[in-house]
């Protein structure tokens, strides 16, 4: 079972769901961090360093002296990364994506494909949790490559949470693609009804089934639960807007920990969730 | 010699784009023959990256060996300088009116790019 927790609007609480429902998790668990622009699970879980692994993806390299200019490397690239004006091609390695369409079209067999660092993915034991994390370099914006990477460190047989990057966009398909359930965490405000309908649009194009956690419940409105009764969307889980939680946080605590009360709330999403095989 | 100005229009009293990247059209005026023509650049302007790159890749295809443009980011300054493009920013309001600058000697030729990358 492989669940990911995604959200439209930034800061709804994507991480406090993960890790918290990670560690309510009695049976070993794999908790990948998605979100490698700044990934932050790690903040929550006393996690002992097990592995770190560079990720590269391959970028182009011309051989002068077999490109005779015809710019057909141009003319593939849909990223624009290349750029031929009769001459020997200008490569923007920052914004290839690495698909290698260039070195198959070129007729003269000029280009060959050199590796580009863009981050690590790095292992690390917490209890029962294995967190796997990707790590961009800084100035790289190429975020997917780098989730594949962390996502390839799956393990069969185990189950996994994946805490993804904010928005709707290629990190999140990235992350989103291949699981078997998603959680969309959200707040009762106009912008988080905002984006979780971007996010809900998002959901009926992959097809993947989901449901919506409300965090910080008692603030705002009823909109998005309007919406998501509106829409048959199911309601996992409010989280109430409570101080102490935000307090926890603060000090890089769980909230199963630092408030036990709420544990039953997190046993009831994995009972909603990661044992929904048959629902 | 053939000089590109990025404008939204297809004559010379037409506005200067102060966009590079992703102006609509460059309008290259020949200076010996006191002509021009037009060359589309629609597909640069709804590019979701590159834009810039591939602006200067048809500008340098069209022959030109200098640019008159509003603004210019650091990819799209490095391909003009590699094709032995020279820069010049002007504000003035339309293409003419470059070109009128241009010839009195009033354009300064730039050595980098006055903006950053999606600057707008």
């Amino acid at each position: 079972m492989i669940i990911a927790v995604a959200s439209g609007k930034g800061g709804t609480g994507k991480t406090t769901v993960s890790v918290n429902l990670a560690r309510m998790l009695e049976s070993n668990v794999q908790l990948l961090d998605c979100d490698v622009e700044e990934p932050n699970a790690h903040l929550f879980l006393q996690a002992e360093p097990k592995e770190q692994a560079v990720v590269t993806i391959p970028v182009p390299q011309v051989d002068e002296s077999l490109c005779d200019g015809c710019g057909e490397c141009a003319n593939f690239c849909e990223y624009n990364a290349i750029v031929c004006f009769g001459t020997t091609p200008l490569i923007f390695p920052e914004m290839c994506h690495g698909c290698g369409g260039c070195a198959i079209v070129c007729p003269k067999k000029a280009i060959s494909e050199i590796d580009k660092r863009i981050g690590m993915v790095e292992t690390a034991l917490a209890q029962n949790i294995t967190l796997i994390q990707g790590r961009l370099d800084v100035g790289v914006a190429m975020a997917p490559p780098l989730i594949r990477a962390v996502k390839t460190r799956l393990r069969e047989g185990m189950p996994a949470i994946l805490d993804a990057p904010p928005g709707t966009s290629c990190p999140v398909i990235a992350t989103l693609r291949d699981t078997d359930f998603v959680v969309l965490v959200t707040e009762p405000t106009p912008f988080g009804l905002h984006d979780l309908k971007l996010a809900v649009d998002m959901m009926q194009e992959i097809g993947i089934p989901f449901g919506v956690v409300v965090n910080r419940f008692g603030v705002g409105d009823d909109r998005v639960h309007v919406f998501c009764s509106e829409f048959n969307i199911p309601l996992l889980l409010e989280i109430p807007d409570d101080r102490r939680i935000a307090e926890a946080y603060s000090r890089g605590e769980l909230i199963v920990d630092a408030l036990p009360e709420y544990r039953r709330l997190f046993q009831s999403l994995i009972d909603k969730t990661m044992q929904r095989q048959n629902v | 010699m053939k000089i590109a100005f990025s404008t939204s229009g297809n004559e010379l009293n037409a506005p200067l784009d102060t966009r590079f990247g992703r102006a609509s059209k460059f309008l290259i005026y020949d200076l010996e023959n006191e002509t021009f023509e037009m060359v589309d650049n629609k597909q640069n302007l709804n590019a979701a990256q590159g834009a810039g790159i591939q602006s200067a890749g048809n500008v340098a295809r069209a022959g030109a060996q200098a640019l008159v443009s509003g603004h210019c980011g650091p990819k799209a300054f490095s391909v003009l300088l590699a094709a032995g493009i020279k820069v010049f920013y002007s504000d003035v309001p339309t293409v003419a009116d470059a070109l009128d600058a241009y010839r009195q000697g009033k354009l300064i030729e730039s050595n980098t790019a006055d903006v950053d990358g999606h600057w707008e």
